[in-house]
């Protein structure tokens, strides 16, 4: 018996190693990494890691291959801004998990807790090559707080879908913090330096506190915890601004706290990009709001990636349209950087490689090198041309289905001439 | 088109007269302007003022030209005169014409957005500026959105860049009937009349589902279910066809004319034929009934926006002869947007229906040849193959079409306004950008030249203005 088994468990081994050695071989490969571009290449994965890349790589005995002949192949795309798996419908279609009005908890809202890989759309947005995303907590419409809580990162694979939790403590200031603080600008700075003020005070008096010995704080304990890992710098600061002179302002406060900090919007990010590079802060930026849709962004133009790059600031593409239901939409903005004189490797970094720096887990992912999490995306031409969907989409080293909701409703529908109702029809 | 003014000395002529002509005075609300050489002698209050910027007629040579009715000429030339398309074809020449080398170019009828909120719900967006909802009863088609229309608006511009040259601007969707809508060509003056499209008809906005009935069920008034929407039109609806009969019945001797009245006048004008009826309306089930209310009292939907369900109901589109107007890909913000596919707008074309892709939005206005893109792409997947010389008429003459101006613009054809865009390449790609925009004939926008480009009163000092300086 022990004989039959130990065969059996070879025998098991045996297949479940072949069958989890993948070669896709023969496309032009745009690794984002130190291999550059290579043309007519062979990425080698073995249990869902890049093992090698390069030309001229056999490929193993019974590894199953994926022949990319004459296709471009990428890094899974990673949502730089977005709620991905925290709402299904934003109106009114019970709850939101990216915001809360609670006030007793505000730093340690930490939506890792909420994160719904199930959600109908995750297929939608992994079919057209998103494989990582930061999911991040939102401050609402009313009842916001200038701290919204904790964003984490995720893949859009089917198992151990959480890869990063506390990636970015989320904070709104500039026009939006100042409707929470009090109506004031000025009010939302001092709501933040009073939150990191406590925070370190706790850090320094925690038994005293503990004793009773020290001052209540407005802060929960839940939030002071949360915000430990701000104040030590291994948390940046996720700052929803895009006035020049709030960001003038973010710059002086994380240097005077010495903290971390990531800008998403940054509309007028672009008039500060000298003192963006030499900060070392990064930005999400909204690549096609060019409108001053208030007067923090009146300064809105397109063409800011370019100058943010030729400035060295480090960057990553989102859109406003493209941040939750249509994550997948950041092709576009890559596309539309182009064309306003970003380099194509540059617009592609900045939707793989470059998020994946601002968030902290670029060892993991962003870019298709050995050690690295195999997310690779097959397309047939151009990903950034409007007209491209991938062929397929590996993330982990799974094959996914290229299949959602979307698809399947389109498939009922394609034949009008159905003598069937639709609910009858292909399921 | 025939001219329907009335001078205001005919209107100021005596009370007894004014209710006499009063069913005539209306009808001449329902055009937003006449031919410049029509005979009556007086100007229509609200009537188009709009003036086309000075052009010269100009001869581009050697493009890609899609026609916007079909036809893909390749090493095409296009020439125009006094606001006017005079040809298109090969080896055109036209003595003193300024001639332009488009080789290498694509061209194609100017961008016709059906459903903005420029000027309306300008930029900024701040409290001062939200103009679109009239949200203080359910049915307000008392209203016209020019009336809101803030020229300086800098979206317009923007909107010019991506090649747009008339849009219609429409009230918002609080309402069950939110007012009167306007087309304009893309050419802020200092106020709206001199915007208006000549000779274009009004359009109603009407709105089915969650909005009219989230607004006002939230105050506990009606309505605040979908059939209490229904129930809505319907009464509206009765008491115009009453406005209606009286008028009529007036004019032939047959008893007083009503007291004028500016909500029943609106949708007297609707089932007259004369203005034309754009339904915000998500769902295929809500559509369906909406054309049985266009059925119960007579009138025409002429236009369904944002239509994310018509995939599910083209043949019935094509049998009502209506209009979608779709996003390419918005789905999911809201319960009624939860089906939508990115093949929409293919699958109502290939039910032989008119397909528009629409903005509703001053970001995607700026780029409605990559929205179109997006849903080519997308068919072409499921083997619904759509050329690029049939893709640009949803965006040009299918939206032309669905504002009622499709014999004046929207197609290269002679005799049609020269609105026009001249694109660095393939309309369709994301890296090609307009390089010249014509309105009327006239250059109003080229890429880089800000010598040219135009910059609304807001946006001075802004990079906007400077081309980006700090």
């Amino acid at each position: 018996m022990n004989r039959f088994f130990s065969l059996l468990a070879a025998l098991l081994f045996t297949l479940t190693a072949v069958a989890e050695t993948t070669a896709i071989i023969g496309g032009t490969v745009h690794t984002v990494g130190s291999e550059g571009t290579i043309e007519n290449a062979t990425i080698i994965i073995v249990d869902g890691r890049v093992t090698a890349v390069g030309s001229g790589i056999d490929v193993p005995d019974g590894a199953s291959v994926i022949d990319a002949g004459g296709k471009i192949v990428t890094p899974g795309l990673f949502s730089p801004m977005g709620r991905l798996g925290l709402v299904d419908v934003s109106s009114s279609s019970g709850p939101v998990d990216s915001s809360q009005t609670n006030e007793h908890f505000t730093a340690g809202f930490d939506v890792a807790d909420a994160y719904n890989r199930r959600s109908v759309a995750i297929a939608i947005q992994r079919i057209d090559g998103i494989t990582r995303a930061a999911t991040v907590p939102s401050p609402g419409s009313d009842g916001g707080h200038v701290l919204s809580g904790l964003a984490a990162i995720v893949n859009l694979g089917d198992e151990n879908a959480l890869d990063k939790r506390g990636a970015a403590m989320v904070v709104t200031l500039g026009e939006g913090g100042s409707r929470f603080a009090g109506g004031s600008r000025t009010a939302a700075w001092l709501t933040l330096r009073n939150s990191l003020d406590e925070a370190l005070d706790y850090r320094d008096h925690k038994g005293d506190f503990e004793r009773g010995m020290r001052r209540e704080y407005q802060h929960s304990i839940a939030d002071l915890e949360a915000l430990q890992s701000v104040i030590s710098g291994d948390t940046p600061l996720l700052v929803n601004i895009h006035r020049a002179s709030d960001i003038e302002t973010l710059i002086a406060l994380t240097g005077e706290y010495d903290l971390n900090a990531i800008i998403v919007g940054g509309a007028e990010a672009w008039m500060v990009a000298d003192e963006l590079a030499s900060a070392r802060i990064p930005v999400v930026l909204q690549v096609t709001s060019n409108l001053p849709g208030s007067f923090d962004q009146l300064n809105a133009r397109r063409g800011a990636a370019n100058i943010l790059a030729q400035a060295g600031v480090l960057f990553a593409l989102s859109d406003s349209q493209s941040e939750s239901n249509n994550a997948r939409n950041i092709t576009q903005s890559a596309g539309n950087a182009v064309a306003d004189g970003l380099s194509w490797d540059l617009a592609l970094r900045a939707i793989t490689l470059a998020p994946a720096e601002i968030y902290g887990v670029a060892d993991n992912v962003g870019s298709i090198e050995a050690g690295k999490a195999a997310d690779v995306v097959i397309w047939p031409a151009d990903p950034f041309e409007l007209t491209t969907y991938p062929d397929q989409v590996l993330i982990n080293g799974v094959a996914i289905p290229m299949e959602s909701r979307q698809t399947m409703l389109r498939d009922r529908y394609l034949q009008m001439d159905s003598d069937k109702p639709p609910a009858w029809r292909d399921k | 088109m025939a001219c329907s003014c009335y001078s205001s000395r005919k209107i100021l002529s005596g009370k007894k007269v004014i209710k006499k002509i009063s069913a005539l005075v209306a009808l001449a609300f329902f055009s937003q302007g006449c031919d410049r050489n029509g005979e009556e002698d007086g100007a229509a209050a609200f009537e188009s003022r709009y003036k086309a910027l000075a052009g010269d007629a100009t001869l581009l040579k050697g493009a890609t030209v899609l026609t916007g009715s079909g036809e893909r000429l390749d090493n095409a030339d296009v020439y125009f005169a006094d606001g006017k398309i005079v040809a298109v074809g090969s080896d055109l020449s036209a003595d003193g014409a300024a001639v332009v080398d488009a080789s290498g170019k694509w061209i194609t009828p100017g961008v016709i957005d059906v459903h903005s909120h420029l000027g309306v719900y300008p930029s900024p967006g701040t409290r001062s500026h939200s103009d679109g909802n009239e949200a203080t009863a359910p049915v307000t088609s008392e209203v016209w959105a020019e009336h809101s229309v803030w020229p300086q608006d800098p979206g317009f511009v923007t909107a010019l860049a991506g090649g747009v040259t008339s849009m219609q601007l429409l009230p918002g969707s609080a309402n069950l009937i939110g007012g009167r809508g306007i087309t304009v060509k893309n050419v802020p003056g200092r106020n709206v009349m001199d915007m208006k499209f000549p000779g274009a008809p009004y359009g109603l906005k009407m709105a089915c589902g969650e909005n009219p009935k989230r607004v006002y069920g939230g105050r506990g008034q009606a309505p605040s279910t979908r059939m209490g929407n229904v129930a809505g039109y319907r009464s509206a609806w009765i008491e115009a066809a009453e406005y209606r009969d009286k008028l009529e019945a007036a004019e032939k001797g047959q008893g007083e004319a009503p007291t004028r009245d500016l909500r029943l006048e609106t949708l007297t004008g609707v089932l007259n034929g004369e203005i034309l009826v754009h339904n915000h309306c998500y769902r295929a089930d809500e559509m369906s009934v909406m054309l049985e209310i266009a059925k119960e009292f007579g009138y025409k939907v002429g236009t369904f926006h944002h239509a994310v369900e018509a995939y599910k109901i083209g043949d019935l589109l094509a049998e009502a002869d209506t209009c979608s107007a779709m996003w390419a890909d918005w789905w999911g913000f809201k319960m009624e947007a939860y089906d939508g596919i990115r093949e929409n707008a293919a699958l109502v074309d290939k039910a032989g229906a008119c397909a528009v892709i629409h903005s509703d939005d001053e970001i995607g206005i700026q780029r409605l040849n990559q929205e179109t893109a997006k849903v080519m792409g997308a068919a072409a997947r499921v083997g619904i193959d759509i050329a690029p010389e049939h893709a640009i008429e949803w965006i040009t003459s299918n939206a032309a079409k669905s504002l009622g101006v499709e014999d004046k613009t929207g197609t290269l054809e002679a005799d049609k306004m020269a609105d026009l865009v001249i694109w660095t390449g393939n309309p369709f790609s994301v890296y090609s950008k307009a390089e010249r925009v014509y309105i009327d004939g006239a250059l109003a926008y080229e890429l880089g030249n800000n010598e040219l480009n135009p910059v609304t009163d807001f946006s001075l000092g802004t990079a906007a203005a400077t081309g980006g300086a700090k």
